[in-house]
């Protein structure tokens, strides 16, 4: 499938001349985003949350990518208690819109890899950075390009993203909780991980800056 | 998950040997995850090999300046991107199509290089050594200029190989187990049609529409699998039985042996029907360079042939992607006379 079909299948779309909403809108998304800030703060920020459920950090995140969250959560693909009620308040447009705002947001800094021993963030930074060959888990940066800081709008930035949100994803992908990515690419690699590899990754990624320069 | 050993052969004798140790645990669960993953199990008696990793390195007993060199070559051969201009034109490291640092087998393990050669090589016509041998994905995987033999980065380049042969026996008379790109066999009939569909549902999403890939900065994430910033006509994985080995046991990333055999070939023939930059040996002419090199290599690609879809003639141009010359003058024949 090339890519713009990938979407318009998504939403059950069959042509291109349906795919006709006004330009995303940065500055509209910011009256969306009102909404969303009580977890993702005003920043975009998120915040780690040590032992509960953690928001993720959105600023900077492509936009493509946070707009097939967006759709995700809304159509079910993606389920999240927390999530589903506000990604089903937005309408096309405004999904757009938002995913826009917090796309042209300054990446923040992730937590919660405080106090993680050096042998836990060393052996993260060899699976995020050359993977782990023996168990056949690919490197993180092989798919979320350099420095795991996003490749396109199908391969989020991972780096700087907080411990507790990362870790959590990569358990749901091994439970089989979480399924809504591009050809189970990142399920085949999660399946793979032992608990202790999901944490030191996490905590390691964490501590990396979220984006270049 | 496997422990790494600095190595272990195996054979059918040595499993059953009464010193079966540590060494035949490791190997067996070595073989287990592979086979786990859909590889088949050493034949016979097949060699198994586990080449040692960068952490073994450090804790080997090697001179501080070998580990020193041999961490070079390692690092030339996962970016090789550095060399960009200089030995390298295109998107391609060496680990672009050497799965895991060269050392998976089923993706190429680079290692039985080291303990093969010197030896004949059909591809040339003459007896080649192990900087030779790495001169070749230079010349053509990498669409480049090999570095100088007995250089700095060649010498590097060849330690990193010779490190994760480490304590296999020079010429083994065994065959090697995970060798090449083994090919799953070649189905009845192949489609053009059935293999681009299967590329944009399985691949595109890495690799473009276009085979283009994706580079993020002056850092290759996605290799280009055709067009100029890929490898060029007279690479090793132009021919279809190659790529449809590298496919079947290497992608999706992440995903080995999870394509059929029809998938795999259908893609690869897809792959074959599109251009890229021209063949080192091209004498100025397709069908003369067809003629020259067709019993040895292009009889297995579709280089000079007429593409099925628009009657284009493969590899009937002259453009060199981004290097500026055909052929480096590394290319050249041995008489030892
Ligand atoms: C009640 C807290 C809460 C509110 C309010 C909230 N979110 Fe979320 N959001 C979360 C949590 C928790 C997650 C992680 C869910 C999961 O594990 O799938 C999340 C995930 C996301 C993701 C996926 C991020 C990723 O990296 O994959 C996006 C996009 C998102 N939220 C956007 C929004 C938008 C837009 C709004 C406002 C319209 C909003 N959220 C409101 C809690 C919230
Ligand atoms: C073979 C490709 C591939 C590899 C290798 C890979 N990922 Fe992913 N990953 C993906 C894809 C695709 C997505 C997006 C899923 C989606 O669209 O919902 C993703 C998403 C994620 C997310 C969710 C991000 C968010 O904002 O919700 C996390 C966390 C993640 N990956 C961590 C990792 C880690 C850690 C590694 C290395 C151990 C890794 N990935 C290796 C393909 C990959
Ligand atoms: C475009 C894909 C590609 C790239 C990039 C590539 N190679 Fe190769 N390489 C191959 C193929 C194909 C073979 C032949 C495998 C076979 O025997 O079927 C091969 C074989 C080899 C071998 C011989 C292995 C053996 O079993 O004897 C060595 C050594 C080698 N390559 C080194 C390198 C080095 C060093 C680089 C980077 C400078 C490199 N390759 C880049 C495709 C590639
Ligand atoms: C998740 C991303 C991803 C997907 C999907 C994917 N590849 Fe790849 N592919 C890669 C990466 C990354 C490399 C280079 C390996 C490395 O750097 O570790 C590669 C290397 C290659 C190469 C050798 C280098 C080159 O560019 O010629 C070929 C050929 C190839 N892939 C073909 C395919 C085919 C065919 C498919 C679909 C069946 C596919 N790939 C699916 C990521 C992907």
């Amino acid at each position: 499938m090339k890519k713009i079909p990938i979407l318009l299948t998504a939403f059950g779309l069959s042509s291109c001349s349906a795919w006709v909403f006004a330009e995303a809108d940065a500055e509209r998304g910011a009256a969306s985003a009102a909404m969303c800030m009580a977890c993702h703060q005003a920043d975009g920020g998120g915040m780690n949350i040590a032992g509960g459920e953690s928001w993720p950090r959105l600023a900077g995140l492509s936009a493509t990518y946070i707009s097939k969250q967006l759709h995700d959560y809304k159509s079910g693909a993606r389920s999240n208690a927390s999530m589903i009620p506000f990604a089903s308040m937005l309408d096309e447009q405004q999904i757009e819109d938002v995913a826009a705002y917090y796309a042209s947001l300054p990446a923040t800094q992730g937590k919660g890899s405080e106090g993680a021993d050096e042998a836990t963030l060393n052996r993260g930074q060899q699976l995020a950075e050359r993977g782990d060959w023996s168990a056949y888990i690919v490197s993180c940066k092989s798919c979320h390009g350099s420095d795991s800081q996003g490749a396109g709008g199908d391969f989020p930035g991972i780096s700087g993203q907080h411990a507790g949100y990362i870790e959590a994803q990569l358990q749901a992908w091994k439970a089989g909780n979480r399924k809504n990515d591009t050809q189970d690419l990142m399920g085949s690699i999660a399946r793979r991980m032992s608990d202790d590899d999901i944490h030191a990754v996490a905590v390691w990624l964490a501590s990396q800056s979220p984006a270049g320069n | 998950m496997i422990r790494t050993l600095s190595y272990a052969a195996l054979s059918g004798t040595l499993l059953l040997s009464v010193n079966a140790s540590a060494k035949d645990t490791t190997t067996q669960q070595y073989i287990d995850t592979l086979t786990e993953l859909g590889y088949p199990a050493p034949k016979g008696n097949e060699l198994v090999h586990i080449p040692p990793t960068m952490e073994d390195l450090e804790s080997a007993k090697l001179h501080p300046e070998l580990k020193r060199v041999i961490r070079r070559g390692y690092d030339l051969f996962t970016n090789t991107q550095q060399l960009r201009g200089e030995n390298v034109f295109n998107n391609m490291n060496c680990s672009s199509c050497h799965l895991g640092e060269g050392r998976m087998p089923f993706s190429a393990p680079v290692w039985p290089a080291a303990v093969t050669l010197p030896n004949f090589r059909g591809k040339n016509d003459h007896v080649n050594n192990l900087e030779e041998r790495i001169a070749g994905c230079f010349t053509y995987s990498m669409n480049g200029k090999p570095p100088e033999y007995g250089s700095d980065n060649m010498l590097a380049i060849s330690a990193y190989h010779q490190w994760l042969a480490k304590g296999v026996a020079m010429y083994p008379e065994q065959p090697i187990y995970g060798r090449g790109f083994p090919a799953p066999d070649r189905p009845e009939e192949l489609s053009y049609a059935r293999g681009e569909a299967a590329f944009e549902e399985k691949c595109s999403v890495c690799h473009g529409n276009y085979g283009e890939g994706l580079r993020v900065g002056s850092e290759t994430v996605f290799p280009a699998t055709w067009g100029d910033m890929s490898n060029n006509w007279g690479a090793g994985i132009v021919r279809i039985f190659t790529a449809a080995g590298f496919i079947k046991n290497n992608m999706p990333l992440g995903q080995p042996n999870s394509l059929s055999d029809q998938e795999s070939w259908d893609i690869a023939y897809y792959m074959s029907n599109q251009e890229r930059p021209q063949d080192p040996r091209y004498t100025g002419d397709v069908a003369e360079t067809l003629k020259n090199t067709e019993a040895r290599f292009h009889k297995h690609s579709m280089y000079g042939q007429t593409r099925e879809t628009d009657g284009h003639v493969l590899g009937d141009h002259r453009n060199t992607g981004e290097k500026p010359f055909l052929k480096p003058d590394s290319i050249r024949s041995r008489t030892f006379e």
